[in-house]
Formats: C-alpha cells, structure tokens, sequence
C-alpha cells in the first residue's frame, strides 16, 4: 500500500470515533455481511460513519492489508480494529459490545 | 469452490487440535460456515484467533473461490 493510501485510512480511521470499511453504504449496503454491521451499530444507537470500499478500489485492498485482516467490513473504534461481522455479532449477542462502545465514546 | 472437507484440511494443518465444523450454507461451496474450536485459541483476542484461521485459508479468500465465510471461534 502505498503512503497516500496509508493516510487517507489513518485519517479515516483517526476522524471518526466508530468507522466501518464496508461494501455500499449505510442506506444500501450491498452484502449481508455490512447489513449485519450496519444493524447492530444502529440499533445500539451510536452514530457511526461508513466508507464503501467498492467505491474505491485503492482502499479496498489496503483495508485488508492495514488490519492483516482479508474480508470486508471492517470496524475501528478510536482507532483500534474491533473486528468484522461475525465478531460484532458475537460481543452485541454478549452485551460486550455495547459496553465497550460505551466506554470508548465517554472518554 | 473450496468442497468442505479441504476447508476442514487447512485449518487443521495450521492447527492440528482443532475440531472443525464446515457447513455449505448454499449448496455452492463458497459461502461457508465455519466453527473451530481449538486450544491455541487461549488468551488470544478474538481478532487474532479469526486472524490464525484466515491466514490457513489466505489462498482461497484472496481468490475469492470462498466467497463469504461466517466464522466462530471457542476453545474447548
């Protein structure tokens, strides 16, 4: 990945307390697995900002990269890489999610 | 493609304790469901522990012959 690409990710990631790498957009996301994301995240309520890598094909293969982490969507939370879908699905079925978000947004 | 069985193969050449579980959700072998349980997996985030199973299968997610992989990993 080349440094441009690098920072616009950091800045991405940097700028916004929860962001999602995901496949279409929060109002259409095109793969079940970003729905899954997008589902949770907004019935806990938290404002989250979305990019949809198949609008940008630089980004989406430095994702993969950046995370060491091959399939898309992927979280940060203040910076840190929470996980993709299945993750989610698992920390919001334990009420782990929602702490951590939680947590993470006060401070 | 990847028929379920190699999937099962992959990942226990990378983690020989592993009981793996492959389900064909479609019918077409690229959309996969996949349980692992292994000892390896103690004290590692459960990002690493998907990373350790991801990197067994590198080849087949970066050719997209596994298309879409539910993951779930415990240890024992």
């Amino acid at each position: 990945m080349n440094l441009e690409t690098r920072a616009r990710i950091e800045d991405l990631i940097n700028s916004h307390s929860i962001m999602v790498f995901m496949k279409g957009t929060k109002l259409m996301p095109q793969c079940g697995f970003s729905n899954n994301v997008v589902q949770i995240l907004n019935a806990l309520g938290k404002h989250f900002e979305t990019f949809d890598v198949l609008s940008d094909m630089d980004i989406r293969e430095a994702i993969k990269e950046y995370s060491n982490w091959p399939t898309i969507p992927q979280v940060y939370l203040k910076g840190e890489f929470l996980g993709g879908s299945d993750i989610l699905i698992e920390m919001y079925n334990s009420g782990e999610l929602l702490e951590k978000l939680e947590i993470a947004l006060a401070s | 493609m990847v028929h379920p069985e190699e999937v099962k193969a992959l990942i226990k050449s990378s983690l020989p304790d592993a009981m793996v579980n492959v389900e064909d959700i479609n019918g077409g072998g690229d959309h996969l469901n996949v349980n692992v349980v292994s000892s390896t997996f103690a004290g590692l985030s459960r990002v690493q522990q998907h990373q350790l199973i991801y990197r067994a299968l590198a080849k087949e997610l970066a050719s997209e012959s596994i298309h879409a992989l539910a993951l779930k990993t415990s240890t024992p």
